[in-house]
């Protein structure tokens, strides 16, 4: 009985009658029995299904209405889109893990890098290739890389990486450059869980090296320079890796050793699965260790010397920027490479080489600091890899503030002063404490 | 330039050099990456170096170790070692039997394996120290040296690390001066033995010509033409970034300062 549909003649009637009193909260009602915001479609009283094209589509970002066919309606939403979409991936747990995959990431910057992205797909491929044993990646992190703050972590995307079981490492003996101290706290990760596989990246950033010391420590042969690994029933470890050698003129097929120093590249990152990314601790503390290596901290190297496509702190100027001098000022205070758009170099106030974008040079920077650009897509490709971009811009609606992760609207000339007097005196300051 | 007699203030160097391969014709050559450590070796003051080699002494070694000695070496001791043998116990009992404080190397070999680990292999059975990817010795005083490491991104790091030592030179250290033909010509090769240890392992690999590595697609995952629309027409939208509008000049600069503090590129 209960799935015959009733009607109600007289609802419909106000719900078609638009200069009704009551329109509004009758076509509410019916759209909450629909499920959606307006009733766009129901059923007439002679059994036809009428429609209501005005409560089609949404209006869209620059008020023009927009009709999705696509079947899902997202209009509204769009902020709410993308943190559904992060939430819709499958949460993976693993409670019982047969065995462990350990990979230390460089984390440049306290954030995963993509080397290390791509790392942990590789270790997922290693830990989920056996369905009924399936094994967690274990993901060790050294240091507070804040250093400000009271060690946390900058990046939270672990679980969207793939990593099962997180260690975070802290103190200051493992801070800057510590490969001894590192180097213990692994030996003491090997020896509590044993992992079935070690990865590290084979890069310049220090996965490279705390590889190897790691490998001559553990008496293990490892593979280095690894760029691709298939299934191979007959190896010890069940695989079998490619691996560059001989200044990258060479191939070495080989059985998967224990200890995996890979390039980029070498699988694809987690994309489809979320992680739990449990913290873990270390069941007994740090041997404490002479430290024969001292570091001294970071030199101070001339900016202008670093190639603008391997700059770490780029601050461009665009058509907005009037003082020149100023500029050039505020690059030198804040130890900064200069960059241009296309616009600026056209008008002669910067050489060529400082282009930044599709005609010029793709930076890499970690943060991007544009003054005056708006923002064309050409220069925009350009900055893609970019880290972090503050932009400092008169307006509002130009497409670098979308870019963006912090914009101040504002006249940039002011704007460079107070961040140049701000540095200046917080340099100050730390000469004085000092 | 050769420091002639040995006097207490001196500092003992060996630098252990290999056999090169040009990446266009593949003759040997002396490596790019040891020549620089010969260089840098060089830049000391008060060193006495000494060049080490392991490995086989046929005409094309020859010639890429003459090209060491002609940057103003009379001798280079050569441990005389079989094609595919491990070199590691030849070097580490000529060092421990020299003695050096300071121990420079390149970063990987350019045949072989090229694996680089050697100089970590010989600093964990030596139980010294190493420091890799050096671009200066900025000073040897008192049983430490300080170092400028080179990082990624143009930036250098300095470093104490007591002596001895074993360091490896990246490719931001200083280029290597040319060979010069005569003294290269005059040099000795001095000839030792040395223990044997053959490389069982690495006889088991296959080893071809490296094949170019394919090139990442770009792979979009998306359920509906809607959204295969949106990434190939990708254009940057508004990803939660913070805009401050209405704000002094000196609120503005407070929040960059604050956010160039965080991500540490201030000095």
């Amino acid at each position: 009985m209960s799935d015959i549909r009733r009607r109600d003649p007289r609802q419909e009637w106000i719900a078609r009658n638009r200069l009704h009193p009551q329109h509004l909260e009758v076509l509410a009602e019916l759209g909450r029995s629909a499920g959606q915001g307006a009733a766009s479609e129901w059923m007439g009283p002679q059994g036809l299904i009428r429609r209501n094209p005005h409560a089609v589509g949404f209006i869209g970002p620059n008020g023009v209405k927009r009709i999705d066919r696509s079947g899902a309606q997202q209009g509204q939403r769009t902020g709410g889109a993308r943190a559904s979409a992060a939430a819709s991936k499958p949460l993976v747990e693993i409670e019982a893990p047969a065995f462990l995959v350990a990979v230390v990431p460089d984390m440049a910057g306290g954030r995963l890098t993509g080397h290390d992205r791509d790392l942990l797909g590789l270790a997922r491929q290693l830990a989920d290739a056996d369905p009924a044993a399936r094994g967690a990646v274990l993901a060790v992190v050294f240091g507070g890389h804040n250093r400000e703050g009271d060690g946390e972590l900058k990046e939270h995307g672990f679980g969207e990486a793939g990593v099962d079981r997180l260690l975070h490492i802290t103190g200051s003996e493992v801070d800057g450059f510590a490969p001894e101290a590192r180097l213990g706290a692994l030996v003491a990760m090997d020896r509590a869980w044993n992992p079935r596989h070690w990865l590290l990246p084979d890069s310049k950033l220090g996965g490279a090296d705390l590889g190897r010391r790691l490998a001559a420590r553990l008496g293990e042969r490892p593979a280095t320079g690894v760029w691709q690994v298939e299934a191979d029933g007959e190896a010890p470890l069940g695989w079998r890796c490619a691996a560059r050698g001989a200044a990258g003129t060479l191939d070495f097929q080989r059985a998967m050793p224990r200890l995996v120093l890979a390039l980029a590249e070498c699988a694809e990152p987690v994309s489809e699965t979320r992680h739990a990314a449990e913290p873990l601790v270390l069941p007994e503390a740090l041997p404490a260790q002479l430290a024969r290596i001292q570091d001294l901290g970071q030199v101070a190297v001339d900016p202008a010397g670093v190639a603008l496509s391997e700059a770490e702190f780029i601050l461009s100027a665009g058509n907005g920027v009037r003082d020149w001098e100023a500029f050039h000022h505020a690059a030198e205070v804040l130890g900064a490479t200069e960059g241009a758009s296309r616009v600026a170099v056209d008008d002669g106030f910067m050489a060529r080489d400082r282009q930044v974008g599709a005609t010029g040079t793709w930076v890499t920077a970690r943060v991007y600091v544009a003054v005056g650009i708006s923002g064309a897509i050409q220069h925009l490709q350009g900055i893609q890899t970019c880290d972090k971009v503050v932009a400092i811009n008169m307006d509002p609606g130009c497409d670098m503030i979308k870019r963006a992760d912090l914009a101040v609207i504002g006249d940039s000339a002011k704007v460079l002063e107070a961040l140049v007097a701000l540095v200046e005196q917080s340099r100050e300051e730390k000469r004085n404490a000092a | 330039m050769r420091p002639e007699s040995h006097h207490d203030g001196s500092l003992a160097v060996t630098v252990l050099v290999s056999v090169g391969r040009h990446p266009l014709t593949g003759r040997g050559r002396r490596a790019d990456q040891d020549a620089r450590g010969v260089e840098l070796a060089h830049t000391l003051t008060g060193a006495e170096v000494e060049l080490l080699h392991a490995g086989r002494l046929d005409e094309g070694s020859d010639a890429a170790l003459r090209g060491y000695l002609g940057m103003g070496f009379e001798s280079l001791s050569l441990l005389e070692q079989p094609a595919g043998a491990d070199v590691l116990p030849a070097l580490a009992e000529a060092l421990e039997a020299a003695g050096p404080q300071l121990v420079i190397a390149g970063e990987r070999a350019e045949q072989g394996e090229g694996s680089g680990l050697l100089p970590y292999l010989l600093a964990e059975r030596l139980g010294w120290p190493l420091v890799s990817g050096l671009a200066a010795v900025e000073e040897v005083a008192g049983g430490v040296a300080t170092l400028l490491q080179a990082l990624p991104r143009g930036q250098r790091r300095r470093l104490q690390v007591r002596l001895p030592a074993i360091v490896t030179v990246d490719a931001a250290a200083p280029a290597p001066r040319q060979s010069a033909y005569g003294p290269a010509r005059r040099g000795r090769l001095d000839v030792q033995a040395a223990p044997v240890m053959d490389d069982a392992d690495m006889a088991e690999w296959q080893a071809q010509p490296a094949r170019k590595r394919p090139k990442r697609l770009k792979i979009v995952k998306a359920a509906s033409a809607r959204d295969r629309f949106k990434a190939a027409a990708a254009k940057a939208e508004g990803g939660g970034g913070q805009v401050l509008t209405d704000v002094t000049p000196e609120e503005g600069a407070e929040a960059i300062f604050k956010l160039l503090k965080e991500e540490g590129v201030l000095r």
